[in-house]
């Protein structure tokens, strides 16, 4: 059996967008810049795409600016909501310890800039607590800026409940939803979402492609200088086909949401019962607030990288937040952040499931990981100390 | 490509020596959770002669590989040849290693050392 389970990671480019991408490339070759006909029939294209996409958001298209991915537009709304603030005098900005590194090296870039940041503490659930977060807003606070939701363990932030918080307190509210756009609602007026970034091959759209929503009024930096393109705000000849693409693949995936979600859930949750009967384990996140494709599980006594091979072995393709699989020192630091310690942080494992997962796949995969986890635990010296009593079990 | 050599996967996939050693004449135990790997190694050793060696590895696919090459290379050999055995013999025996995964050979000789400090000191500085 074949199972791609690293969703999370990217995704197979649904045929919609493998065919919008291989028709524009094909037939619209024209510069959106350029004055004649097959030009301003690109442009015209481009603008639809903007359309298409404002509209899954609730947003309008002239708060649409595209971008080279999910990376790009966070730095760039990170970058812009700091320079607003600066302007201000206000160099103060919260975030979480959990967010994605796209966030968090610019943070690290701007408190090098003299900017002040706060990181929340995050808790067992993953998931962060509006009254702390409004308890850490100063009269210098510029930027509020918690992901939508986790990439490693699939927790969804109370992003409506923090953008009524920022609103209140005239501060601006960033949300990276490169795991949310596609696969939970999003609404950024009822949310009061002031930037966002998304990327498009989370979503069956192509990699390198991907936007920034900014609310009307919010001023943008640029990152790249150049041509007027995207309102002057960021330069260069746009990825017309990669962007005709994303919009195909967003306006699929949002269509098809609420099916694919309680599809997807069912799965996922059979999927946690099922190695939840494995011995000392523990599902990390939430187990209700999570995305409806997200499994991540520690199982003491074995490391990730070898779980993650043998998997391979056997056609299933997921992750872990093991060091190991990063060349990392330190295992992941989202399950840090919740307060998986070192011993069990490596022995992770992420499976994030596709929209077609069914029970028999999960089947497969129960199977497998017990199996595995089983092996690898018969020449663990960890195992042996925890069942001769010589090492305290951390998970129950 | 792929992430490991032949070589690797193989020991990987098919460790030789697993398991423990109950009259072990010398047993090392080196690395820690915090850094992921952990490798414990035990000897039986007569005559200055390594004539049984299993391990036990918590770790990646190259620590449970370089473990597994690691008493391929000493079964059978002096001790005194198993002492000068380093974590590149091993990678080199496994067809190289990622760079960022050469760490995971050191814990290997690092094991190796360790089990044949514990037999030199049962048996007061033989070695
Ligand atoms: C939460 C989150 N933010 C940002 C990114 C970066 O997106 P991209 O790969 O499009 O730059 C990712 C994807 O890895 C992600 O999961
Ligand atoms: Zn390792």
């Amino acid at each position: 059996m074949k199972i791609y389970a690293d969703n999370a990671a990217t995704t197979e480019m649904s045929k919609a967008a493998l065919d919008t991408m291989v028709y524009y490339l094909t037939n619209v070759y024209g510069n959106p810049s350029s004055l004649y006909t097959i030009g301003q029939k690109a442009k015209e294209e481009l603008e639809n795409a903007r359309y298409d996409i404002a509209s899954v958001l609730n947003a309008e298209p002239r708060e649409i600016i595209f971008t080279s991915g999910g990376s790009e537009a966070d730095n760039q709304a990170l970058l812009s909501a700091a320079e607003i603030g600066k302007k201000k005098g206000k160099t103060h900005i919260i975030s979480t310890t959990f967010e994605h590194h796209a966030v968090l090296h610019s943070l690290k870039r701007l408190e090098k800039q003299g900017f002040e940041v706060t990181l929340l503490p995050m808790h067992e659930n993953g998931i962060v607590r509006p009254e702390e977060l409004e308890a850490a807003i100063r009269e210098d606070t510029c930027l509020v800026t918690v992901m939508a939701a986790n990439n490693e363990i699939g927790t969804i932030q109370p992003i409506a409940e923090i953008g009524r918080i920022c609103r209140d307190h005239g501060v601006l509210f960033h949300t990276d939803a490169v795991q949310a756009v596609g696969h939970i609602p999003i609404d950024v007026k009822a949310m009061n979402i002031d930037l966002l970034s998304a990327s498009a091959h989370k979503f069956h759209g192509p990699k390198g492609t991907g936007f920034l929503y900014a609310r009307k009024g919010v001023a943008l930096t640029n990152l790249i200088e150049g041509g007027a393109q995207e309102r002057g705000k960021r330069a260069g000849t746009e990825n017309l086909a990669g962007i005709m693409s994303m919009a195909a693949a967003l306006k699929e995936t949002s269509a098809a949401m609420e099916k694919n979600s309680e599809k997807m859930s069912a799965v996922r949750d059979y999927l946690i019962k099922g190695l939840s009967e494995i011995p000392h384990c523990a599902l990390n996140g939430d187990a209700k607030m999570r995305l409806p494709g997200n499994v991540n599980f520690s199982f003491e006594g074995i490391e990730g990288e070898s779980l993650l091979i043998l998997l391979d072995q056997k056609g299933i393709s997921a992750s872990s937040g093991s060091a190991c699989t990063s060349g990392a020192l330190d295992p992941s630091h989202v399950l840090l952040a919740i307060g998986r310690i070192h011993d069990v942080a490596h022995g992770s494992l992420r499976l994030t499931i596709g929209e077609n997962a069914t029970v028999e796949e999960a089947d497969y995969i129960i199977e497998s990981v017990k199996e595995i986890v089983a092996h690898l635990r018969s020449f663990s010296p960890v195992w042996r100390d925890l069942t001769e009593g010589k090492r305290e079990y951390i998970l129950p | 490509m792929a992430l490991y050599s032949e070589k690797v996967m193989d020991h990987f996939l098919h460790p030789r020596n697993v398991g423990t050693i109950e009259d072990a004449d010398g047993v090392g135990e080196v690395g820690n959770a915090k850094c992921g790997d952990i490798m414990k190694m035990y000897l039986k050793i007569d005559n200055d002669t390594i004539t049984d060696v299993k391990f036990e590895t918590f770790g990646c696919a190259s620590a449970i590989a370089s473990s597994s090459m690691a008493t391929e290379l000493i079964k059978g050999k002096p001790v005194s040849e198993a002492m000068k055995l380093t974590n590149q013999a091993v990678a080199e025996a496994l067809d190289g290693l990622p760079d960022y995964k050469m760490h995971c050979s050191v814990l290997a000789q690092e094991a190796i050392e360790s089990a044949l400090a514990d037999y030199n000191e049962k048996n007061s500085g033989k070695i």
